[in-house]
């Protein structure tokens, strides 16, 4: 199981940013989420988010809401997506589950963390778990030992973002935008500040997420962050593909032009 | 009328203004319901309108402001009717209807639009989104946007908007933009998920105006604060008429807005039972619902821990309700607790028990209330077979039934 801290320790020691990839459990299917992560893991990405599928993604914008639907049709249970997990993480790469905080909270906390470690995931990414109500997962994750990652925004004041980072381990999650994920003509210019704002409140790297879709995007963000997150750029990819197999070629595809953006 | 010292709204009347002991805690909880599960990018906006809204609720200015647009424009205070054609099927018993019927744009979700529109004023916004289930609170939204000169778009579960075309052409004749949300349901829940998304986005310049009691903190204290007077009005009114309190309040609950309006001036007479009706659709035993607090369990969704409609691994479940204003599959997180404490009770009524007080109102009183509305009013008949002829009970008439007549004419064959 390679860890977020060993993923970070090495992009460090290469010098570059680390290359985050996000996929929903279930998408398109529950083997085929497995193949095009690991797929992505070959062609350079470092760290690999499952999302969790929900019902209500209130802040995912259209390419992940449609792949979060079709999966939910599929019968994605949180079962498959441990399986996911596992399947992901005998790739070599540090394995996160990305969720709303309303079906770890009916799984039972403890529980969850429980079995996503065993499932050999290294942590959770929560994005509507605010810091007021985080305790019981905070004290979930450590007793299993997980990372929990959480997200500052742009509109995030210091004192906010001081008390988001004192809750994450691994890495602190910056949205470069106020909105929902989606990619984007170009990276918003708020990220750069926001990585700065955060990095005087936390030594934890900072990775930058919302709006990243290409090489040259994740170059620009590699320049300032320790990390370059990307959704729905793969989703897009797979979702456009003919058939399972095109889709894959064109995962990789990006996640090569990716793992080249975070290296120049 | 002019408005004199005693019968003007007063910051206890609003707000409490820290007077009653069961406001919210710093985090928005009600006991161990409410609270704020939102992306950390809304937090600043929540706490901005928090802020502004404490600033607000004791600013002598804005509650003659908000005043003054409820009797000058919403037309309150609404008035009182007795019912005693429609209650001699209810074993005899008093029933006694709040007309929120009878305010401009015909329902109680007058009230809490108008105080947030003033809120967002003084936020400096100039843009508001809403979501729309039955399409009421958009039409409120819209018509304050229009009175105050504020941008105003509409989500609205595109299945709502079919089914409640006509408040479509009335938002869009009072210069609002609706938009048809086509994912999920294609119902409440989903325009809330859409406005959110909105919000997010442009939040810098715009204020969600959120039109029930759920969601993150401060909007079940603000949405609730704004509704009170509904409650304040009739505690009166059933004073005067009756010379006591009422045994009973009845109202319908969907989100809840019009329900904590009205039981909230009752929260410390204890003597007065509060009741919530939810929707029972097609029935609990097909599945097909709303029946959040009597069936649902405790989760998170839109913002707030409080009962929800879902699986076993906690992804919503679809609800069901003839009347599309009670068809979402959350509660507000103050009547979540309310049910836990006991000081409200809350039942289910099916669509047909809802269609036939609907009729039967229609036929005994002339008057036509909305579906939504109904179901207090099916629930009355119940609770007064139950509590005799001795029994004084209050209903919500939190709107009125225009706007159903094309649910009703499939209904009854009209």
């Amino acid at each position: 199981m390679t860890t977020l801290q060993a993923v970070f320790d090495k992009a460090r020691a290469e010098d570059r940013a680390a290359l985050v990839g996000y996929l929903p459990a279930g998408f398109p299917t529950k083997d085929g989420a497995v193949a095009a992560a690991t797929a992505m893991v070959e062609a350079g990405c470092d760290v690999i988010e499952i999302g969790l599928p929900y019902s209500d993604p209130l802040m995912d914008g259209p390419t992940i809401q449609d792949a979060v639907h079709r999966s939910l049709t599929n019968g994605t249970r949180i079962a498959d997506v441990l399986r996911t997990v596992e399947g992901v993480a005998k790739s070599g790469a540090a394995t996160l589950v990305m969720t709303y905080w309303n079906p770890i909270d009916r799984y039972g906390a403890e529980r969850f963390a429980r079995d996503l470690a065993s499932a050999g995931g290294v942590g959770t990414i929560t994005p509507d778990l605010t810091p007021e109500e985080s305790d019981p997962w905070l004290a979930a994750s450590k007793e299993s030992g997980i990372d929990t990652v959480f997200l500052v925004a742009p509109s995030s004041p210091d004192e906010r973002i001081a008390r988001v980072a004192a809750c994450c381990t691994g890495f602190v999650y910056a949205a470069s935008l106020m909105g929902v994920t989606g990619a984007r003509e170009s990276v918003s210019s708020a990220a750069e500040g926001l990585v700065k704002r955060t990095r005087a409140h936390t030594g934890l790297p900072v990775c930058v997420g919302l709006g990243v879709g290409n090489g040259a995007q994740a170059a620009e963000v590699a320049a300032y962050a320790d990390g370059v997150i990307v959704g729905s750029a793969f989703i897009r990819r797979l979702l456009d593909a003919p058939d399972e197999k095109s889709g894959l070629a064109a995962v990789r595809e990006l996640a090569s032009e990716l793992a080249r953006g975070v290296r120049r | 009328m002019t408005p004199t010292e005693a019968t003007m709204i007063t910051p206890a009347d609003l707000a409490g203004g820290g007077v009653r002991g069961d406001d919210p805690d710093v985090h928005g909880k009600f006991g161990r319901f409410g609270g704020r599960y939102v992306p950390e990018a809304l937090i600043p906006a929540l706490d901005e309108v928090a802020a502004e809204y404490e600033k607000a609720k004791t600013d002598l200015g804005f509650i003659r402001e908000f005043d003054h647009l409820l009797r000058t424009y919403a037309g309150r205070p609404t008035t009182l009717t007795e019912v005693p054609r429609f209650a001699e099927h209810a074993g005899g018993a008093r029933i006694l209807l709040k007309r929120e019927d009878l305010t401009h744009t015909g329902a109680h979700k007058i009230n809490n639009v108008l105080g947030q529109a003033l809120l967002t004023k003084r936020l400096g916004k100039r843009r508001v989104i809403a979501e729309t289930g039955a399409g009421q609170h958009g039409v409120a939204t819209a018509t304050a946007a229009a009175l105050m000169g504020l941008e105003c778009v509409i989500y609205m579960g595109a299945f709502d908007c079919e089914r409640q075309a006509l408040n479509v052409a009335r938002m869009k004749l009072l210069g609002a933009t609706v938009v048809p949300v086509t994912n999920g349901s294609q119902t409440l829940k989903d325009a809330i998920n859409e406005a959110f998304r909105d919000w997010v986005t442009n939040v810098d310049h715009t204020h969600y105006l959120f039109g029930t009691v759920a969601g993150p903190h401060p909007f079940p204290e603000i949405v609730r604060d704004f509704a009170r007077i509904i409650g304040v009005e009739a505690r009166r009114q059933v004073l005067e008429l009756t010379g006591r309190l009422p045994d009973a309040v009845c109202a319908a609950v969907g989100g809840g807005s019009n329900a904590i309006g009205v039981f909230h001036a009752f929260m410390e007479d204890q003597d007065v039972k509060l009741y919530g009706y939810e929707a029972g659709g097609r029935g609990a035993e097909n599945g097909e619902h709303a029946l959040t607090l009597t069936q649902g369990s405790v989760g998170v969704l839109h913002g707030s821990r409080t009962y929800v409609l879902q699986d076993e691994e906690g992804q919503t479940i679809e609800s069901h309700s003839i009347s599309a204003g009670l068809d979402y599959p959350g509660v507000g997180p103050e009547h979540a607790w309310l049910k836990d404490t006991g000081r409200a009770t809350y039942e289910g009524v099916t669509d047909e028990e809802a269609m036939e007080a609907f009729a039967l109102l229609a036929r005994t009183e002339g008057i036509i209330p909305a579906i939504e509305s109904s179901h207090a009013l099916a629930g009355a008949l119940r609770l007064g077979r139950e509590l005799g002829p001795e029994a004084v009970i209050l209903v919500n008439l939190s709107g009125r039934g225009d706007k159903d007549m094309g649910t009703a004419m499939k209904y009854f064959n009209l």
